[in-house]
């Protein structure tokens, strides 16, 4: 029986010829991330009674969530990280001056074909872009790793996602997925591997793969990935932290459930409040008026994305009644977005370019929302309360979607200024 | 050797349970005085160590709470066998050492509640003496067998020593 590619590389990582769905492997994973939630897990790790983590070149710790700290609570977090860093020797350490840590996880070289990756994060299906087996575990699981090194999962069934057709102008990865979410729902493929496939998907960025997979996690999958190719091995080439393998799915592999999709016919898409499935066409949001446009987040603050919201901001003014906050994914995206001037014309349109990090995302800090409030984000989760306040309301949408947006005052169509 | 308790599909987190006592801390035996109580009241009072549950798809969906797998074991429960487990649920049984088993619709359909069984983790079998059959089962691969065995994955980690 021939395997998906998901299977492959459990099988691999197993050191075993093959692996069959609902069957239990343990493995070393390749990386193990965490981000400011290492204040938590490192708490758990030392209740374990265990002294030093099994590998410390393997974990990885970035600090992105709450950077810069908003309270003293949150600064003695990093603090007590800090100090466990160097404490255990942990070398793949990022601090608050360098990203979002699926973004940095790409970056820095951890996002490997063939990889087995495991976080503390939900959105710690990203890496599957580069064809990795990446997945979010809890944080006791975190720490028992830390502890043995070792992590048991169950091989997932896997579904593929089949996506053929040339994006029309205006509608991006963004759209797509959040297409693909509103057909399959947020509880439609829970526990499962999601292959994503076609030309489509072969015919994108690394950065729009990487949309893709971040929001596999809104419809429950364990993973998202896509088979890695020229792009990804030039993409890694200078980056890479490891030796790699890429892996293939075999043709006649078991699919539990296909999808497929015509990417030619799609429109700009929003999921309206309060859940990632609620999905319309553009036409159904355009007289929603908004109050602040959040442009940013692991699943689209990256280069191109800032660049297509200068494209359609250049030379303009934003609406006098919406705040824009724009939050590159990292400090690489923030230098390259500005030697290429992005980020002055974000500004000169009145957008606030803010610090890298999750910024207002998970509602914690910089830029929360004020009752009956409506914002348009470009981020993956349009959650009740999740950009800090629950009286509020979240639109989820496409970057070039979040620059018309600020233009006009209301949900607006891109294709009309694009 | 214990008795089938029997139950059907979706059974959530919130019956195993329920969400006003999660954020309260509580003694193994009080946790286990709660369990399933808006399902089966009768499950907490005549539950007896070594009994197991038997049970439809999705068992334990909804929230992540880790008391919904230890109150059941706390009760005394040996295994949980069901046609499927909500993820979190699976994982989070495994971890804390309570066997979860999954069969499929026709075997699950064989028991009944009250039907005498014998669960033999090692060897991957179960022995309903009731009715006098046997159903097998592929045996937990060698470190979920090594959590189960120790009782839990933070008991495990406990029994392999401190290492410098
Ligand atoms: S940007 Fe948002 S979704 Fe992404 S890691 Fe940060 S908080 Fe999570």
């Amino acid at each position: 029986m021939g395997m998906t590619l998901t299977e492959k590389i459990l099988a691999n990582k197993a050191g075993k010829k093959e692996v069959a769905p609902g069957e239990i492997v343990t493995v070393e994973p390749t990386w193990v991330m965490s981000h400011d939630n290492s204040a938590a897990i490192l708490l758990k790790f030392k209740k374990t009674g265990v002294k030093k983590v099994w590998d410390p070149e393997k974990v990885v710790i970035i600090l992105d969530h709450t950077v810069p700290p908003p309270t003293a609570e949150y600064a003695n977090n990093h603090r007590s990280i800090r100090n466990f860093v160097k404490e255990q020797g942990i070398v793949n350490f990022w601090d608050m001056n360098t990203g979002i840590c699926h973004q940095v996880m790409a970056e820095k070289g951890y996002d490997l074909p063939g990889a087995v990756i495991v976080g503390a994060d939900s959105h710690t299906t990203t890496p599957g872009a580069f064809g990795a087996f990446a997945a979010g575990i809890g944080r006791s699981e975190v720490a028992a790793i830390w502890a043995t090194g070792k992590i048991w999962l169950r091989v997932p069934e896997s579904y593929e996602i089949i996506v053929n057709g040339k994006l029309p102008k205006g509608v991006f990865a963004k759209d797509l997925a959040l297409h693909i979410i509103g057909d399959v729902t947020a509880g439609g493929a829970v526990y499962k591997a999601v292959e994503f496939k076609g030309e489509t998907i072969r015919d994108m960025t690394i950065a729009s793969r990487m949309v893709l997979t971040n929001m596999s996690a809104e419809m429950g999958a364990k993973n998202g990935i896509i088979e890695a190719d020229k792009k990804t091995e030039e993409y890694i080439k200078e980056r890479k932290k490891a030796p790699y393998k890429v892996f293939h799915p075999d043709e006649d592999a078991n699919y539990e459930r296909r999808y497929e999709y015509d990417a030619s016919d799609l429109v700009p898409k929003i999921a309206f409040p309060h859940t990632v499935d609620n999905v319309h066409d553009i036409d159904k949001a355009e007289d929603i008026e908004i109050n602040q446009v959040f442009l940013g987040t692991c699943t689209n603050g990256r280069v191109e994305d800032l660049e297509i919201a200068a494209r359609i901001l250049k030379g303009k003014r934003i609406h006098p009644d919406v705040r824009m906050l724009v939050f590159p994914a990292s400090w690489e995206v923030w230098r390259e977005a500005d030697e290429k001037g992005i980020l002055r014309t974000l500004a000169d349109a009145g957008a606030m370019v803010m610090n890298p990090g999750c910024g207002p995302c998970l509602g914690a800090h910089e830029g929360v929302l004020a009752d009956g409030e409506k914002c348009l984000s470009t981020a993956n989760r349009n959650f009740k309360g999740r950009m800090g306040n629950p009286n509020a309301e979240i639109y989820l949408g496409s970057p070039a979607t979040a620059a018309a947006t600020a233009l006009k005052g209301r949900i607006a169509d891109p294709r009309e200024v694009l | 050797m214990g008795k089938v308790w029997k139950y059907g599909n979706d059974v959530n987190t919130d019956v195993i349970f329920p969400g006003k006592y999660t954020y309260k801390i509580m003694s193994d035996e009080e946790m286990a005085s709660h369990a399933l109580e808006d399902l089966d009241p009768n499950f907490a009072k005549n539950v007896k160590e070594g009994d197991v549950i038997v049970a439809g798809t999705n068992w334990g969906y909804g929230s992540s709470r880790e008391q919904a797998v230890k109150c059941l074991k706390a009760a005394g429960i040996k295994a949980i066998i069901a046609e499927s487990f909500a993820r979190i649920y699976y994982r989070n049984c495994i971890n804390l050492g309570l066997p979860a088993i999954t069969l499929k619709k026709e075997d699950i359909d064989k028991f009944d509640a009250g039907d005498e069984v014998e669960v033999d983790i090692e060897n991957g079998v179960i022995t309903n003496k009731t009715k006098g059959f046997e159903v097998r089962f592929p045996p937990f691969e060698g470190y979920v067998m090594d959590i189960i065995k120790a009782g839990g994955i933070i008991e495990y980690i406990k029994n392999q020593g401190n290492r410098e």
